[in-house]
């Protein structure tokens, strides 16, 4: 077994990264030019990092399964992105960021990497603003700010509700740069389906063209996945269509371990499923809940219209039992809070599976703001209403935009109603401080990673540690590992390791397409999902991950007898695509259950039933479980646990409380 | 409900396709479009049938990725929405509802309704950027940029690259896509020193790609889902004739 | 096109103020005037010049752009809804030209040619060539001033678009001046055209 070692460098906390970065072996650049690195995925992550080590000199190589780099679901990020720039004089500070995460991720997270995203995360910013990306600002010219759930200080920059996206089209145009200029070899429509091995280093993958269905072999002195999260295992997310586990998972079967996979992140403000007929589900961004009030009647099964419910008949649960942080508590415990009202029958909407998000409060606040500043004195409702609206408008247009195409009801008149779904993934591929996973010069970086988060991630957090691993750390990194390679020629895609990986592909992917069973993927795919939700979800009890194990193996079982996947292997085929990827998931999902039943305590996205205070609140073990939890792959669906103490010398672990 | 589809059925790039008729019943108005798709082919499965590929990621109108040609307009009959966002409620029970895929010389047709959309990224790779390392920047704020400017360049900046604009426009021009992308940069202080650069080299990839010409038809402005500016192509063709004809260096 | 496109619109700025002095002179003496000038000022003539390579231009610049652009697209959709999106003049420019083009071959070869190479066969009272006089016989075939009037309608909607088209084109559009130059537009293709198609319109029905 390889080395489970986390190198986090000796030192002090606030100065580790620095002198790492001051003291790493160095590859001088006549050498960068022989080396070559493959870059898996195109996201904040993925194309960051691809556009930065082809900028630094080595040769990339890029894929993403779209059709383009611009399409990676990085874009779909709403709110915001953190960095503890202090623009707002709140007293922000690297320090606070790095606090506010550790305690947002529930005591699960390592020390050394929350303060290295810290500290990067201004870099973030300016990088960002250098290449274009139009972020908010104020009519002074300077960069606007908003506040997140978890934290007390603005310091959530952001780009209307679109600030994903415009992130990642700063990332695609830098590495579309580098495409133009021939440093970076892109292939879209590429999936990566294999990590090839070669005396125990990762030295390139197995892709399938999608559109000809050919496999091809593509050699790396390093590999880097960038791959995104697991979240489509409940099948109904926030996630793409397309979004899977395939790469990390063929890399935990390769040596990789995978860490807290049960920590999954179950976001308070979506759009509440409508039917069975649904694919997706659809976010209305965190950042709402700055100007929105969560409430649901007092009185059970209240069906009155929800303006017709006087104030005084609101119960403003997450103000009532948080006082402090309010509606802006993390998005763990907003949620939990949410499901707790809902099974205590005092749910909204047709399926009582919703509370409300209300903006009238709000409105009629930044009204009464803007008639003062046009100097209108004693102004009546009617006008408050219409000025305040105007200003919720240019905050959340798009949001509110969206809502109402979903579900044909107007927000400016009457409240959202919402309710959590699936939205990130905590977990991941274990990594040490180099975000080299357990396969030497097998790298993996963004949500596809376990390491920043902890238990749960804060808002605004995501897009931060994706740009921080793919500009500012990973570059770095890399070099110490490829500054030992500079002797390694590139070896030859004919090479027995390549052929017997690909060879292993082709053997999968044509028993997947003989089954010619009667039961389509999705049917499948859906089936996983509902067990997910109900036993591995936002609750989580013993009996209900036993049985969801057992239960996950049945349909695995039933899935590769009875699987129907129409077409050729040779072709366009995404039921195909589709079908490995649910493949993946299932043995996933099993792995989820086994790290939830294993992990005897609550911690942020997971709550166990059995371990929580007599308030509801999530009940951590830190004596025995102040760990991270690394599966090792031993095939046929057995896992080796192996754990990673953490230690935490610069935060007092304490009770989680944001009351 | 339920509705007749003719939908374009074509096996690969190489052979020719026609539009296939189907029925699909038991349609909830609350379903997307896309979902209503699902349904289709999940029951094309069922059958035995191979089911219609189309293009489709994050299904919440902001990856680009879903391209369908209903009823003669791209992304259906309601405008400012993608095709994930359509639903069913947009039509009535009994409607025939044609789908074809983009068409245009620069975005051939890959199997069904998906069509190749690389012409774009190249577009992009001639010049659609900001030459800047990682690691070069000054801080964020030593640069104020005026709210207007700033908020004219996020709104270029909101296109999805879905392609849209070509699709619908008579002459497969696009110029919306190319000017959205030179105009955000164009806007901001850090695209000054490649802006006359850039317009010409975005624009002679995109001529390169087969895109026609703009003659102003406001086409693409209308079924834009993100609202992108006919403005914005004046002001690139402001900066092309500028960089052409008034500019004294040279630009390549 | 826009530049050669704005040209041609001054073109007719001028020429339809010299023709409508027939409006103001029964006699068509003060017509004479005006065409005589213009037949005779060496600065006009080689203005025309001018303005024949530039309609030229503009033809030329038209149909490789129509032949460009049915190129980019050698699929045709099986349905297109053109007019949920778009004017269908805007769309039709190219028809529309092309009817303009099978007009001023006719318009020319009436006038034109004969004021320049064949020559006017009568003088006025002042010793003019009598322009006036010649129109006055061609406009007494109905069929020639139908052809007039629906050419000055293609030239109306061919302007309806091509006048905010040509701004648009050349890049000048400006948030505070735009919407006059549309407005102005607007009203310049809808009146020069009339204006144009009255002067058959009288003269045929000898007002």
């Amino acid at each position: 077994m390889s080395a489970f070692n986390s190198n986090i460098p000796e030192g002090d906390l606030t100065t580790k990264w620095t002198k790492y970065k001051s003291s790493v072996a160095l590859v001088n650049p006549s050498n960068k030019r022989t080396l070559e690195v493959i870059v898996v995925g195109s996201g904040l992550a993925g194309a960051s990092a691809a556009a930065t080590l082809a900028e630094m000199g080595y040769k990339v190589k890029c894929f993403c399964f779209q059709d383009s780099p611009r399409r990676a679901h990085s874009i779909a990020a709403q709110g915001g992105i953190n960095a503890a720039k202090n623009y707002q004089n709140d007293g922000d500070s690297t320090y606070r960021l790095f606090y506010d995460t550790i305690k947002g991720g529930d005591y699960r997270a390592r020390e050394a990497n929350v303060y290295r995203l810290a500290e990067v995360s201004a870099n973030i910013i300016d990088q960002c603003v250098a290449q274009g990306v139009p972020l908010a600002r104020e009519y002074g010219g300077l960069l606007d700010n908003r506040s997140f759930g978890g934290t007390q200080v603005q310091r959530t920059f952001y780009a209307a509700g679109q600030t994903g996206q415009q992130l990642l089209l700063g990332a695609y145009s830098a590495l579309e740069r580098q495409v133009g200029m021939g440093k970076v070899d892109m292939y879209t429509r590429h999936e990566m389906l294999e990590v090839v091995k070669i005396d125990g280093k990762a030295r390139g993958i197995i892709a399938r063209d999608l559109i000809s269905g050919k496999l091809e072999r593509h050699f790396g002195h390093a590999v880097v996945l960038a791959t995104g999260g697991y979240g489509n295992v409940f099948y109904l997310s926030t996630n793409a269509m397309g979004s899977n586990v395939t790469a990390a998972w063929k890399a935990n079967k390769q040596g990789a371990f995978f860490a807290n996979p049960c920590y999954t992140q179950i976001h308070p403000t979506c759009i509440p499923v409508s039917g069975d007929h649904q694919s997706k589900l659809t976010l209305m961004s965190e950042s709402l809940r700055n100007d929105g009030r969560i409430w649901v009647p007092k009185k059970k099964d209240d069906n009155r219209k929800p303006t017709d419910i006087p104030e005084d008949e609101r119960d403003y649960y997450l103000e009532r039992r948080y006082p402090a942080f309010g509606n802006l508590v993390p998005r763990d415990v907003a949620s939990r809070a949410a499901k707790e009202r809902c099974d205590a029958g005092y749910g909204v909407g047709l399926s009582k599976k919703a509370v409300y998000l209300d903006f009238t409060f709000n409105t009629e606040r930044y009204g009464r703001i803007e008639a003062n500043k046009l100097n209108i004195h004693n102004p009546d409702q009617a006008t408050i209403m219409r000025l305040g609206r105007d200003v919720v408008k240019e905050k959340y247009g798009n949001l509110f935009d969206m809502y109402k195409q979903i579900t044909g009801e107007d927000p400016y008149e009457t409240p959202m109603r919402i309710y959590p779904a699936v939205h990130y993934t905590m977990g991941g591929l274990w990594v040490d401080y180099n975000l080299m996973t357990t396969v030497p010069g097998l790298y993996c970086a963004g949500e596809a990673n376990f390491s920043d988060h902890g238990a749960n991630r804060l808002g605004a957090s995501a897009l931060m540690q994706g740009l921080a691993d793919g500009y500012f750390v990973l570059p770095y990194t890399i070099g110490a590992y490829l500054s030992k390679e500079i002797s390694t020629k590139a070896i030859p895609t004919d090479h027995p390791a390549f052929a017997e990986a690909e060879a292993k592909v082709q053997a999968e992917l044509e028993r997947l397409i003989n089954i010619k069973g009667t039961k389509s993927v999705d049917y499948f795919h859906k089936k996983l999902g509902l067990i997910m939700w109900d036993k591995c979800g936002m609750a989580r009890n013993e009996v209900g991950l036993k049985e969801a194990i057992e239960e996950i193996k049945a349909l695995r079982a039933e899935f590769w007898s009875n699987v129907r996947i129409p077409g050729e292997l040779n072709e366009f085929n995404p039921e195909l695509e589709k079908a490995a990827r649910v493949a993946d998931f299932m043995e996933l999902g099993e792995l989820m259950c086994m790290d939830a039943l294993h992990r005897n305590e609550s911690c942020g996205g997971h709550f166990r039933e059995e371990y929580q205070t007599e308030e509801g609140e999530a009940l951590r073990d830190d004596e025995n479980y102040a760990y991270v939890a690394a599966w090792e792959n031993k095939g046929n669906g057995t896992f080796e646990l192996h754990k990673e103490e953490l230690k935490f010398e610069n935060i007092k672990i304490a009770q989680r409380s944001y009351k | 409900m339920n509705i007749t589809l003719k939908v374009w059925r074509q096996k690969n790039q190489n052979v020719k396709g026609n539009l296939v008729d189907y029925k699909v019943s038991g349609i909830s108005p609350d379903m997307s479009f896309l979902e209503m798709f699902d349904v289709l082919n999940e029951d094309l499965i069922n059958k035995g049938e191979e089911p219609i590929v189309f293009d489709h990621d994050c299904r919440e109108g902001i990856c680009g990725m879903c391209s369908m040609f209903i009823n003669g307009r791209p992304h259906g009959p309601k405008e400012g929405i993608t095709t994930c966002q359509l639903h069913m409620r947009s039509f009535k029970d009994g409607d025939t509802i044609v789908v074809e895929p983009w068409r245009a010389k620069a975005f051939p047709v890959i199997k069904d309704l998906v069509v190749d959309r690389t012409a774009f990224d190249r577009v992009i790779a001639a010049g659609g950027f900001i030459s800047v390392n990682t690691g070069n920047a000054q801080d964020a704020n030593n640069l104020p940029i005026p709210k207007p400017q700033a908020d004219a360049a996020f709104e270029a900046a909101a296109c999805i690259g879905c392609g849209a604009c070509v699709a619908t426009c008579k002459n497969a021009s696009a110029m919306l896509f190319v000017s959205a992308k030179v105009s955000q940069l164009a806007l901001l202080p850090q695209g000054q020193p490649e802006r006359y650069m850039r317009v010409q080299n975005m624009v002679a990839q995109m001529d390169a790609e087969g895109f026609g010409n703009c003659t102003n038809t406001g086409a693409c402005e209308v079924e834009c889902p993100k609202g992108i500016s006919l403005e914005n192509i004046a002001r690139m063709n402001r900066d092309y004739l500028n960089a052409k004809f008034i500019k004294e260096e040279q630009f390549k | 096109m826009g530049l050669t496109g704005l040209f041609l619109i001054m073109f007719l700025a001028v020429h339809c103020f010299l023709n409508s002095f027939i409006f103001f002179d029964k006699t068509g003496e003060l017509f004479n005037v005006g065409a005589h000038f213009m037949a005779t000022n060496w600065l006009i003539r080689a203005m025309e010049v001018v303005l024949m390579l530039g309609l030229l231009l503009h033809i030329y610049q038209g149909l490789r752009l129509v032949f460009m652009n049915k190129a980019a697209r050698p699929e045709k959709y099986a349905y297109h809804n053109g007019q949920a999106n778009s004017t269908w003049y805007s769309r039709s420019m190219g028809l529309l030209g092309t009817l303009l083009l099978i007009f001023l071959i006719v318009h020319l070869s009436d006038f034109w040619t004969t004021s320049r190479f064949t020559g006017i066969p009568t003088v006025d009272a002042n010793g003019h060539e009598d322009l006036y006089a010649q129109m006055k016989e061609s406009f007494s075939n109905i069929y020639l001033v139908i052809l007039y009037v629906l050419a000055m309608v293609s030239l109306a909607y061919h302007l309806l678009h091509g006048f905010a088209s040509a701004f648009q084109t050349l890049g000048w559009n400006h948030n505070k001046y735009t919407p006059i130059i549309k407005a102005f537009g607007f009203w310049y293709s809808i009146l020069i055209p009339l204006i144009f198609a009255a002067m058959p319109v009288y003269i045929y029905l000898g007002l």
